[in-house]
């Protein structure tokens, strides 16, 4: 081992690069992006297929204009809706888990989307509607403190746990915030008995009362997250080594972080403002990507959201399926779901060495 | 007159009200390899911190040059650029394979979004074989052992190619073997040009270095060639005369003094 390479070697060097794949993930996480995007089209029909009224009405969609106006009003913007919802929480949990180096960290147990439904609560009792039937500035103001809540919550989680390097401290915290949180929510609920049927979709999580409009929103916020994790994604590679190191890199910290916690922040009051408390898809979307593909975040931001859309919609659509006529709120779905995914993980973990 | 690669001088770090360094003056030469030690809690650690413009949880004075100016007037890339961090125990990269980790050590040199350059692979390559990584280049961090990671995340330290390195006990988890591949590495760094400066506990290997700097209590005692005598005797007062200095074949290793002869030791 020296650093005056031998003739041979470089040779070697010299020849070998296109043997050694320059990015040994690459070729799986292309591959991965394909399925999900195929898995996506597929999902997309199957959604509009899904209701009440059956198959039927995507048949008879061109003669009969009951039938359009269920497809075309209902299914599909609720379809949509729940694969945006479950972009920004895929979204969400890769930035939290990159950010805080913390495998467990989701916009769920980091107490985010408790403020972000706390947030909705408040908006909805002062201006005294329910979600359906909002317009434009009602929804943006809905939005706007879902996001306040939400990033709130997220600097109090911080706050209560000392930082991120402890793990137990770090979810403990973020329990404490949700519980916390929730009980100002049923206060709220308790004072202004009014918000009460809408504040169910918020605390079950549903895709049932999401329109185009709220579909405009969300693939505009998402874009915009998206983008933000995208262009700020070298630090979540840089952190991976340390915070030391990640500064001895030339990653202005502080202001990066900051661009991040508010990306997670805008995509956790997104998702809840419009389906609700949705548990567990911002946890293991990003770890089902991982055990796939394993990229730096550059890629991983991109194909955790898309895994956490292609779940919450394939969840939404088994939810409209299971029980139909009737429908199961996706939110009891991915919590019973998720949570038996989480007990398999920390099972795995612990027997791993621990978390 | 000699080359100055670090210069510091009345560093002092404080965390609540422990003093961890009080005034340091320091003046690192270039093109050579610099070996910390000293007692636990001397504050090896948070020196090269101080040193690398990374001190973050304590209150921190004094000034620092870096190839002659000052640390904080250098834009944070260029910086980077110049000065290789390897910390201790701090890597979560887990989940990314040694290749991709080591290609992190290339960010300071890739403009933002870029993807890595020719330039870029062939640093990583030629790092990742120095500390004799290549071989499982395609491995996660996580499928490796404690001292096949420390050779990843040292040839992720090597790739960023600055002319000053510091690590913070860069022989954590390295058997003896690797241990003087270690040793070949910094020495062929030095031998192009670059300045090493590292914190060791193992004294045998710090006694290879060039120069040694023997801090306790937040002090330093002694900094002065690695081959004087001085050093030695410092370096045997530092650790209370538990150890001994002697050469073997022409290189200095420390050897641990019996009780019987550190109590002779202290009558004399």
């Amino acid at each position: 081992m020296n650093l005056h390479v031998p003739p041979s070697d470089t040779l070697a060097a010299a020849v070998e690069p296109a043997a050694p794949s320059p990015a040994p993930g690459s070729r799986r996480a292309a591959l991965l992006a394909t399925w999900l995007l195929s898995g996506t089209a597929v999902l997309l029909l199957l959604g509009a297929s899904v209701g009440s009224t059956g198959w039927d009405s995507v048949l008879h969609m061109g003669s009969d204009p009951l039938a359009w106006q269920i497809v075309w009003d209902i299914r599909l913007p609720r379809t949509l809706g729940a694969w945006l919802a479950g972009a920004l929480l895929g979204l969400a949990g890769a930035v939290a888990q990159g950010l805080f180096r913390n495998p467990l960290a989701d916009p769920y147990l980091l107490g985010s989307a408790s403020g972000a439904a706390l947030g909705g609560a408040i908006a909805m009792a002062m201006l005294g509607v329910s979600p359906t039937t909002a317009g434009w500035l009602v929804r943006l103001g809905v939005v706007g403190m879902a996001f306040l809540g939400a990033a709130g919550a997220v600097l109090l989680t911080l706050m209560l746990a000392g930082g991120v390097q402890h793990t137990l401290r770090l979810l403990l915290a973020g329990v404490i915030v949700g519980v916390v949180l929730g009980a100002v929510r049923d206060l709220i609920q308790v004072a202004k008995p009014s918000i009460l049927e809408s504040m169910q979709v918020f605390t079950m999580g549903s895709s049932a009362f999401v329109g185009w409009q709220a579909c405009a929103l969300m693939a505009a916020g998402w874009a915009l997250c998206a983008g933000t994790a995208w262009a700020l994604s070298r630090l979540l590679d840089g952190l991976m080594l340390g915070e030391a190191t990640a500064a001895s890199l030339g990653l202005p910290l502080a202001p990066m972080r900051a661009g991040l916690v508010l990306a997670l922040a805008l995509a956790t009051g997104l998702a809840v403002a419009h389906t609700g408390l949705i548990a567990f898809v911002g946890l293991a979307a990003p770890h089902l990507v991982r055990s796939i593909a394993r990229v730096t975040h550059q890629w991983h931001v991109w194909l955790s959201s898309l895994m956490g859309a292609v779940l919450l919609l394939a969840a939404d659509i088994l939810a409209r399926w299971v029980i139909a006529p009737q429908e199961l709120p996706v939110g009891v779905l991915t919590a019973a779901l998720g949570g038996s995914y989480l007990l398999w993980l920390m099972h795995r973990r612990t027997r791993g060495g621990g978390l | 007159m000699k080359n100055i690669a670090i210069s510091a001088r009345q560093i002092s770090a404080s965390i609540g009200n422990a003093h961890i360094l009080r005034g340091i003056d320091l003046d690192l030469p270039a093109g050579r390899w610099t070996s910390v030690v000293g007692p636990n809690g001397a504050g090896k650690s948070t020196l090269l911190k101080a040193l690398a413009g990374l001190l973050r949880h304590a209150r921190a004075q004094g000034q620092v040059e870096l190839l002659g100016r000052p640390l904080h007037a250098i834009p944070m890339r260029e910086r980077a650029r110049q000065l290789a961090w390897l910390g201790q125990n701090e890597s979560t990269a887990d989940d990314l394979p040694a290749y991709e980790v080591a290609m992190l050590g290339r960010l300071p040199h890739r403009p933002w979004m870029a993807p890595p350059s020719a330039a870029d692979h062939a640093a990583v390559q030629q790092a990742l074989r120095t500390t004799q990584a290549w071989e499982w280049h395609a491995r996660a961090l996580s499928e490796l052992s404690g001292g096949e990671r420390q050779r990843v995340l040292l040839a992720r330290a090597l790739a960023v190619q600055a002319s000053v390195t510091l690590m913070d006990e860069p022989l954590a988890n390295l058997d003896p073997p690797h241990q003087t591949d270690w040793m070949l590495a910094v020495r062929a760094l030095v031998e192009q040009g670059g300045t090493v400066v590292s914190v060791l506990h193992e004294v045998s290997i710090a006694l290879q270095a060039d120069d040694m700097v023997i801090m306790a209590a937040g002090r330093v005692v002694h900094h002065g060639p690695c081959a004087d005598a001085a050093t030695h005797r410092a370096l045997e007062q530092v650790f209370d005369h538990r150890i001994q200095v002697r050469q073997i074949d022409g290189a200095w290793i420390a050897l641990p003094r019996m009780a019987a002869q550190a109590t002779s030791s202290l009558i004399d």
